[in-house]
């Protein structure tokens, strides 16, 4: 595979010439750098322990080495040099994952120049990434990791049918955007459904309404599939092409100049490609979507094109179908109360995220908003109260999984990180307290088993370039 | 002001907040913990006697009238009703919809005149969904539009009555300055204050019939802003930036009878000791630590806990919300977190927004003959997981159901089928 791999740009060099290769995309132009830091191994004692993946645990043990989690139980022993950490009265929980942040992208302070997360240029913008807007330098990334945020996924806005790629972070400090990227995580592919694209759009041009809305979906989608289907062509000519050169010995003297030029590759085409993504299940569609009757309108849209929805955002009325959401294992990633704020958004109920989990649906708790991004765990703690209230019957334990298992399963990461199990990424908070209660704060956070934030100690707090010689600089946040 | 003058005012209030429709009901609310944001404290086992609309009696063991209906609040909390201090609560049903948001009014021809009672609308889905939080009163603001001034605010409560809802009418005027006050004021900072300082001038020396020719302010807009100007009405004035935070505490020492209160303050810490000093409260959100402006560089949760150390009175919100102004005791859990005291919390959305408004003699406390606001909660009012069993409003038990609720109800189960759509459910 890597042998073969050139760049489509050195397509003209290529092609037609004896060493001749098959031309195949990078899909990866912009690789993470990210380096975990150094750390030893770490042993938190007899703390409450919500594993992410739906248990809970009283007193007990979790251990970390070389990044990863290699042990949960009782008793453990500490490895040589570990560092010990009593964890009596105190919480351990997986880090939480947040799968729609426009950190960076709409950086603070948010001014004109900030503003980096919608091109409100085009409804179709399937061409841009949000990597290419993220500044690294946004304070708010600090402030979300002193609320126990490990990762997340940075998403363009939602002008746009078609917003383009968002890219899955590590919450660490770096001084680019690629010493963040998540390594090997896919892509997302922002869409959005709705109020949002109309009212942006309908002086401009359109989509004007929900009807145009869809049309420009679809055409969009017949587009992508012709895509899709002449680089399929091309590397199944070119098999054939392969192979006719290999038995071109014993071909007629007439029939050789047939097969002299390998075929052409299809042009480029960045809009396409990233549609072709979704297409070949490389790249997880995550959709902004109020409504629940749009929201079973873009399902069967997805059918009709043989594409999966990763997940509805905001997705207020999700509880309406929360069957179907099962049905269609599509996610729904909600706030615990927002609404209000517009038509769509006016069936917004504070149980929406525990109706959804109740009825085996995949429930994730996201914040899109810098401020929300710092107690995730807060907004799931007033989501799952309101719903036992109602009659549900969901422990804490199962709660936490809105917060780091169903994210890190919808990102494509839930083989590395989202839960203390053996094996994973030792993303792990250390919490003063019960995480759903609000006088709890995030005490220590790893990430990959090392210390990035540590509310006693100025030496794990990081300060932007931003706020350095500002007021307030390296202050208690 | 004549001593007949504030009398009519008083009896003026009195018929409006307090025309409860049942004046015989006695209620007693037995065995919780009762805050009584008095002398009394905490009360454990705690009972409080609810008649006529008022609180008759709060203590241990107190004698419960005959014939009065009981409550058990055993193992529960029993508080004043919260009272957030500012909101958009009633003026909004839909902030992206025009037709239905009375918020602002960017193309009047009047502004300080603007009353916000006018837009009010105690229908409004906001008012249900904030009541059954707990929220019994709120202060309610029209937002700057093309001028500086909003208007009128008002207190009300949250009962959803439409025709006896208003607690105070006219009870503050509010000002935008800082970054927004200065772009809506001409471009600067010293427009934006040359424009306020010139106005109060103007307001203070106004008498119909005697306009100046060459007044910056209509006749209407100055006389809503005399008992401002004069300091009779509180005037509310946003402002984040430290710098900004002392030039309003140069306004109060060159105008030292202003009202003046500060909205926002994100970095009030900066200058406590000044404003503490110059006694101007501040209402502020104490989830707010983005250096999300320029003018908000040194944001910190810390903010309500320093303020208040510094002597400053201190009222909590989640600002600028109508849907979510329910919101605000999350932000005082959040600033207990952060180093303030659980009893200045509760305070700050409670008896510290009654005294700001000049009610602090009938609401935010449970004492003998204060308006009975009670609420019941089923833990600790501050906690995200607790929430209201009853709430009284004037002594009124509410319905604790809102249009959120009748949606949750009807899609709760989806998994019994029935031949009948939802809607018929």
């Amino acid at each position: 595979m890597i042998k073969q791999f050139v760049l489509a740009s050195a397509l003209t060099l290529g092609c037609g010439t004896a060493t001749a290769q098959m031309v195949e995309v990078n899909k990866n132009p912009f690789p993470s750098t990210y380096k975990a830091m150094t750390a030893g191994p770490v042993l938190i004692r007899g703390a409450h322990v919500f594993d992410g993946a739906g248990a809970e645990l009283s007193k007990a043990d979790l251990l970390l080495e070389d990044g990863k989690i290699t042990a949960l139980g009782e008793n453990l022993e500490a490895p040589e040099g570990a560092t010990v950490i009593d964890g009596a009265g105190k919480w351990v929980t997986p880090g939480i994952i947040d799968v729609h942040s426009h950190l960076g992208v709409y950086a603070s302070p948010s001014v004109r120049a900030t503003a980096d997360g919608n091109e409100v240029t085009s409804p179709v913008t399937a061409e841009v990434s949000s990597e290419h807007g993220v500044w690294p330098h946004d304070p708010g990334f600090n402030r979300a990791r002193a609320g126990g945020v490990t990762a997340m996924l940075i998403l363009p806005g939602s002008a746009n049918l078609f917003g383009g790629r968002g890219t899955v972070l590590k919450n660490v400090p770096s001084r680019t955007v690629q010493g963040m990227k998540f390594p090997d995580a896919p892509y997302a592919l922002k869409m959005a459904c709705g109020e949002n694209p109309k009212r942006v759009y309908g002086q401009k041009g359109g989509p004007g309404s929900r009807m145009g809305n869809f049309s420009r979906y679809r055409k969009t989608w017949i587009k992508a599939t012709a895509y899709k289907k002449s680089w399929d062509d091309y590397r199944e000519d070119y098999a054939k092409w392969e192979d006719a050169k290999s038995s071109n010995k014993d071909k007629k003297r007439k029939d050789k100049g047939k097969d002299k030029k390998p075929p052409k590759a299809p042009k480029r085409n960045l809009q396409m490609e990233t549609l072709m993504g979704v297409l070949n299940g490389e790249i997880i569609v995550n959709m902004h979507c109020y409504r629940a009757d749009e929201m079973v309108q873009v399902i069967d849209m997805s059918k009709e094109f043989g594409y999966h929805v990763g997940a509805f955002h905001h997705a207020v009325e999700a509880y309406k179908i929360a069957d179907l959401l099962k049905e269609n294992k599509t996610c729904a990633a909600m706030w615990a109360d927002w609404g209000g704020f517009k038509m769509e958004a006016y069936d917004s109920i504070r149980e929406n995220i525990p109706m959804v989990h109740n009825a085996g649906a995949c429930a994730i708790v996201h914040s899109d908003s810098g401020v929300g991004i710092q107690r995730l765990n807060q907004e799931a703690a007033k989501a799952l109260a309101d719903g036992n209230k109602a009659g549900l019957n969901i422990t804490q334990g199962e709660a936490w999984t809105w917060l780091s298992s169903n994210p890190a399963k919808l990102l494509g990461i839930g083989e590395k990180t989202g839960a203390l199990k053996p094996g994973l990424n030792a993303d792990v908070v250390l919490w003063s307290g019960n995480p759903f209660s609000v006088y709890s704060r995030a005490d220590i956070v790893f990430v990959d088993g090392a210390k990035v934030f540590d509310r006693h100690d100025k030496a794990y707090q990081a300060v932007s370039d931003f706020e350095l010689g500002q007021p307030g600089e390296g202050d208690e946040k | 002001m004549s001593i007949l003058k504030t009398t009519a005012t008083a009896i003026s209030l009195l018929s409006l907040a307090f025309a409860a429709p049942t004046w015989a009901k006695t209620i007693a609310i037995t065995g919780g913990k009762v805050i009584t944001n008095t002398a009394q404290g905490h009360i454990e086992n705690g009972t409080v006697i609810i008649k006529d609309g008022k609180i008759l009696s709060v203590g241990v063991g107190i004698a419960i009238p005959d014939g009065a209906t009981r409550i058990d609040a055993s193992g529960k909390w029993v508080t004043p009703g919260l009272f957030t201090p500012l909101s958009q609560v009633g003026l909004v049903e839909i902030a992206a919809e025009s037709s239905t948001d009375d918020s602002s009014a960017s193309d009047s021809e009047f502004s300080v005149a603007l009353n916000g009672v006018d837009g009010f609308n105690p229908k409004a889905e906001a008012i249900a969904i904030t009541k059954i939080e707990g929220m019994t009163r709120i202060a309610v603001t029209t937002g700057a539009g093309g001028n500086i001034f909003s208007g009128a605010g008002f207190i009300a409560n949250t009962s959803g009555d439409i025709a006896d809802s208003i607690t105070k009418s006219k009870a503050f005027i509010s000002v935008q300055m800082g970054e927004r006050g200065a772009r809506i004021a001409g471009g600067s900072r010293p427009a934006a204050w040359a424009y306020l300082r010139n106005a109060l001038s103007e307001a203070r020396s106004y008498r119909p019939g005697r306009e100046s020719e060459d007044a910056l302010l209509n006749g209407p807009d100055a006389m809503a802003l005399k008992p401002a100007a004069e300091g009779r009405m509180p005037l509310l004035v946003y402002v984040n930036r430290a710098s900004d935070l002392m030039t309003l505490i140069r306004l109060h020492n060159d105008q030292p009878k202003l009202n003046l209160v500060a909205v926002g303050a994100t970095e009030g810490w900066m200058v406590a000791d000044k404003l503490a000093a110059a006694g101007i409260p501040v209402i502020l959100e104490p989830q707010n630590n983005l250096p999300s402006s320029f003018e908000s560089l040194g944001a910190t949760m810390t903010n309500a806990a320093r303020l208040q150390k510094a002597g400053v009175t201190i009222a909590i919100a989640q600002l600028g919300e109508a849907f979510n102004a329910r919101l605000a005791p999350q932000q005082a859990g959040d600033a207990v977190a952060n180093g303030l005291s659980w009893d200045a919390a509760f305070a700050a959305i409670t008896s510290a927004p009654a005294k700001i408004f000049g009610l602090g003699d009938r609401l935010g406390a449970l004492s003998d003959g204060m308006t009975a606001d009670v609420v019941v909660w089923d833990g600790d009012p501050l906690e995200l997981m607790s929430s209201p069993d009853h709430v009284f409003i004037g002594g009124e038990e509410q319905t604790l159901t809102s249009r959120q609720t009748k949606l949750r109800d009807r899609y709760l189960d989806l998994e019994t089928v029935k031949d009948a759509p939802f809607a018929y459910r």
